[in-house]
């Protein structure tokens, strides 16, 4: 059984905590983070800013910045434990077995140096091949990412090339080595809408190809375009998992309820719209018992006491969250409105 | 109708780009502002949106063109003699990191646009307006004596607009507000921009790449591509019934939060906005337009008038 | 309807300040309640950053030792005693005797009214005078920038200490002269740096946005541009300081500045480069003094910048 899960998971998250040294003990940034990403699927992580859906990323790709640190858990690339690996050892997987895409295209490009010769370089560290080798393969990688006119965009440098462009050659780059994952931090959130839709779909059809796709996000429209199953993160944690449909049509915890509210409150014509109060919490100084107690509208005595756990209410979908039927709660505050939103 | 508070006339703006070359980034731009009403003003990023909003703020001057406040024309005066309208227009910019001096205080940082309009003799009273201000825009008392860096990006928002009320304007232009703020907390500004409109009667115009905020917050649209507009008219209409092929474009890329309409979206033009240095000829629209004919690319189309709005495209007529 | 709304809006504010979720976002522990005087500034220093509340503590004590120079010592600055030259250190001379016998802690704490007035006066007038040229140039540009950098440029092209030479071979020696041609020799690198920053800072949205509400050009200058040039104009400071007091060495070796037997430090290294060999601590004890002061200057230097950079409050 736990052999045909290694088979088809790519990567597993268990229970991964990361931390940063603060004054008194520790600022825990990622707080027990569990989720797995299947062969050709793409697994959403989606999140206000700073909930830790960036460090998650980071931390799978050793990137995390002096001196956060990875504090516990397991992460583990087709059964194989990252974290208990040698250094050398976990660098050559990265790039050959695992890739990630970043928010922004330009600062992530030498500027000085060809595109082309950028991705020639991704597949010369990690395989032993000719110069000339390397360049067919980017070639054929670019033209597959959708860049118009390859043997032309080979020689451009980047600030030739549009933002949209910039992105795709990011993708060529990560996709040269044809890695089992691919990571997407926020890939879409410096692009135009128009280009948003394109990228987006090069992102299904590389996953439709056989690769594991994290596509990490705060545009939940993003996410319910491309994603298969989705994970909500609020103040480090994950709070719901669920395949897409059973998310976006029946939200349980109230943070998503929330996001999803807010979102769809702009799209119906409405003349206030939803919001979730308040601010997210400073996670140095978060409030006791559930994280999301203080800007819950159901939430009881019990949230601010007790931190709820992950569970199990269906198959496939898991909350962390103490109420059976959120909302329904006897006793429940009113949702509550923050500066001029009530009226 | 209500009345036209500022009018642009046939704006233009090149920004050198090297020798011989020129970012054409607003090119004949004509728009109304009415009172207490709200324009917004949807584009891609490097369409000429915030060129725009900027030269209607007198902060860059047009190569030629015209700008009107309530039909006194404010074009060519010079930051001394514009004083006196400058009051009138406020801005509200994208990046609410960047736009607030981090070592000005809230106090200061509301207070200097009072000081710089002299509107009250003595500290005390500037004192109790910021808090007034402050209140008003839902900031609590005694974040009085802090500084940007200990606020949320919405937090730092609500000090940018109450800079911009603190002259009582009458037009707020607000370039990308929202774009830097996550979704709850954008929210929140949206609804008291809103609110700020009705209770004081403010005219905004409303600069964004999103779509769902201006079909939000504005009562007219203009879409804006490459420098020039291709469509206004009242927002509804311009959401639901689109004229313009970019603006059918537009609308149906934004992605829904429905993982059930996966699959309504329409195939369209792919490709990307060309560079502003060469615009194509013809409709600027022509490369990307499914529906282009041989016209398209020959003669550029006007923006006609068809019933309260205006569309530029050969297929309208 | 109007007069309800407002109503509610105010009744929201009112709830919620009563909210937990409202205030406790704000990120900061530290309590800002009411703004800062400069005594609760340096404090603040003091808590914060150590080391440069010990540098500040140097610095005075060696402003204090100038002052008590005369009654510190019982030797005067310029006693010569020929039988005891070039004495190692002793109880009656604690750091020794030069070449004339003089007593050379006596020197060195005279020496310092000099040394740390050339590191500390043209230093700043050269601050002042170069950063305000530097940000005028760099915000008004056009012909206001190319005079003023021209200028600059001239100063900065021609071989400083030719200028120097010059300067005080025309005006001849003293401490006055010294700081004018000390002043105009650093002035230009001052106003480089300053009008750079302010061509980046000339760019940034609250400069617009200061403009978009009509703040006239003297006040975006002196509010907006000025104290955001401070981290590195601090910066520049803690290193012209030691630069000041060596280039004043040398103007005295070469006979121009302060004249034997006035003593300043530099001029004390210089002298005692002679002896090295028989008397290492002639140029030793100036030496550390120097090194010591400079040291001073930059830990005082990053402590003011952090303390005066409101991001930079400790949590």
């Amino acid at each position: 059984m736990k052999e045909a899960l290694i088979q088809k998971e790519v990567l597993i998250l268990d229970g991964l905590c990361a931390g940063f040294p603060a004054r008194r003990g520790e600022v825990r940034v990622l707080d027990h983070v569990s989720l797995s990403v299947p062969k050709g699927k793409i697994t959403g992580l989606v999140g206000e800013s700073g909930c830790g859906k960036s460090m998650t990323a980071r931390a799978v790709m050793n990137l995390i910045r002096h001196p956060g640190r990875v504090t516990g858990g397991r992460i583990l690339l087709e059964g194989r434990d990252l974290l208990s690996m040698r250094k050398k050892e976990r660098r050559m997987l990265q790039g050959r077995e695992m890739a990630m895409i970043f928010q922004d295209p330009m600062s992530s490009l030498n500027p000085v140096m060809k595109v082309g010769k950028q991705v020639d370089e991704a597949v010369l560290v990690h395989e032993h091949v000719t110069h000339a080798e390397a360049k067919r393969r980017t070639l054929e990688m670019l033209e597959a990412a959708g860049v118009p006119d390859p043997e032309r965009r080979y020689h451009s440098y980047p600030h030739q090339l549009s933002g949209g462009l910039r992105q795709r050659i990011m993708i060529a780059m990560a996709m040269v080595c044809r890695p089992k994952l691919l990571i997407a931090d926020e890939p879409t959130t410096a692009l135009d809408v128009t280009v948003e839709a394109q990228i987006l779909d090069l992102m299904k059809e590389m996953s439709a190809k056989g690769t594991a796709v994290l596509l990490i996000s705060h545009n939940l429209g993003a996410i319910a375009r491309v994603c298969d199953d989705v994970s909500v993160m609020y103040a480090g944690k994950i709070v719901e998992q669920a395949d897409i449909c059973t998310l976006f049509d029946r939200p349980r915890h109230p943070y998503t309820r929330g996001l999803l509210s807010a979102v769809s409150s702009l799209r119906d014509g409405s003349e206030v719209l939803s919001v979730i109060p308040g601010h997210v919490p400073n996670l140095a100084r978060l409030p006791a018992g559930c994280s999301f107690s203080p800007r819950c509208s159901c939430r009881g005595k019990e949230c601010m006491e007790k931190t709820p756990e992950m569970r199990e209410i269906s198959p496939g979908h898991r909350i962390r969250c103490l109420w059976e039927e959120p909302g329904k709660k006897p006793g429940e505050k009113e949702l509550e409105t923050e500066g001029l939103a009530a009226e | 109708m209500s009345e036209v508070l500022m009018e642009a006339r046939n704006l233009v703006k090149d920004f050198p780009a090297g020798r011989h070359r020129a970012v054409h980034a607003v090119s004949d731009v004509s728009l109304e502002l009415q009172e207490g009403k709200t324009l917004g003003l949807v584009g891609e990023s490097g369409c000429g949106k915030s060129t725009l909003g900027r030269m209607l703020m007198h902060l860059i001057p047009p190569d030629s063109g015209e700008i009107l406040i309530r039909g006194t024309p404010v074009t060519w005066l010079s930051d001394a003699d514009f004083m006196k309208y400058r009051r009138m227009l406020q801005m509200v910019f994208q990046d609410p990191y960047a736009s607030l001096n981090p070592r000005m205080s809230v106090r200061s940082l509301i207070a200097e646009p009072l000081e710089t309009y002299r509107l009250h003799e003595s500290r005390q009273e500037t004192t109790r307006h910021v808090l007034e201000l402050m209140s008003t825009v839902g900031l609590p008392e005694e974040f009085l004596h802090r500084y940007p860096h200990q606020f949320s990006g919405g937090q730092r928002q609500r000090i940018a607009i109450a800079r911009a009320l603190a002259p009582d304007p009458d037009l707020i232009i607000c370039d990308e507000p929202v774009s830097a703020l996550d979704v709850s907390v954008q929210n929140q500004i949206l609804n008291l921009l809103k609110s700020l409109q009705q209770s004081r009667g403010l005219a905004f115009l409303f600069i964004s790449h999103d779509l769902s905020v201006v079909r939000f917050i504005s009562d007219r649209t203009a879409v804006m591509y490459l420098g020039k507009i291709c469509e206004t008219g009242p927002t509804e209409d311009v959401f639901r019934e689109p004229l313009h092929p970019y603006t059918r474009f537009l609308t149906a890329s934004v992605p829904m939060p429905d993982p059930h309409r996966r699959q309504e979206r329409p195939k369209m033009a792919a490709g990307e906005m060309p560079s502003p240095i060469s615009p194509p000829a013809g409709c600027r629209f022509h490369p990307r337009c499914p529906y282009a004919m041989p016209e398209c690319s020959r003669t550029e189309p006007k923006l006609r008038r068809c019933g309260e709005r205006q569309v530029a495209c050969h297929l309208e007529k | 309807m109007l007069r309800k709304k407002e109503k509610q809006i105010v009744s929201d504010f009112e709830h919620r300040k009563a909210d937990p979720a409202g205030p406790s976002e704000i990120s900061e522990a530290y309590d800002l309640g009411e703004a800062e005087t400069f005594g609760k500034l340096m404090l603040r220093m003091f808590r914060e950053n150590k080391l440069s509340a010990v540098s500040l503590l140097v610095i005075l004590l060696m402003i204090l030792c100038t002052i008590l120079a005369p009654v510190l010592t019982p030797y005067g600055e310029t006693d010569m005693d020929l039988l005891n030259r070039l004495q190692p250190p002793s109880g009656d001379h604690w750091l020794g005797t030069d070449e004339g016998g003089r007593d050379v802690l006596t020197r060195l704490l005279y020496g310092s009214r000099v040394s740390l007035m050339v590191g500390i006066v043209p230093t700043l007038l050269s601050m002042v005078l170069g950063a305000l040229l530097g940000v005028m140039a760099g915000y008004f540009g056009q012909w206001t920038d190319t005079v003023i950098m021209r200028l600059a440029d001239i100063v900065l092209a021609f071989p400083s200490m030719l200028l120097a030479m010059v300067i005080m071979y025309t005006l001849g020696g003293g401490l006055f002269n010294v700081f004018l041609t000390l002043t105009l020799m650093n002035w230009g690198s001052v106003a480089r740096i300053a009008r750079s920053e302010t061509l980046r800072l000339k760019k940034s949205e609250f400069v617009e946005a200061a403009r978009s509400i009509g703040v006239s050009k003297w006040k975006i200058i002196f509010r907006h541009i000025l104290p955001n040039c401070l981290p590195t104009l601090i910066v520049l400071f803690t290193l012209n300081v030691p630069a000041a007091i060596l280039t004043e060495s040398s103007l005295s070796f070469l006979g121009l500045g302060i004249q034997p037997p006035g003593a300043s430090w530099g001029l004390m290294v210089n002298t005692g480069r002679q002896f090295l060999y028989n008397a290492p601590w002639l140029s030793f004890v100036p030496s550390a003094a120097i090194m010591v002061a400079v040291l001073s200057f930059n830990f005082l230097g990053d402590g003011l910048r952090d303390v005066l950079d409101p991001r930079l409050r400790k949590q």
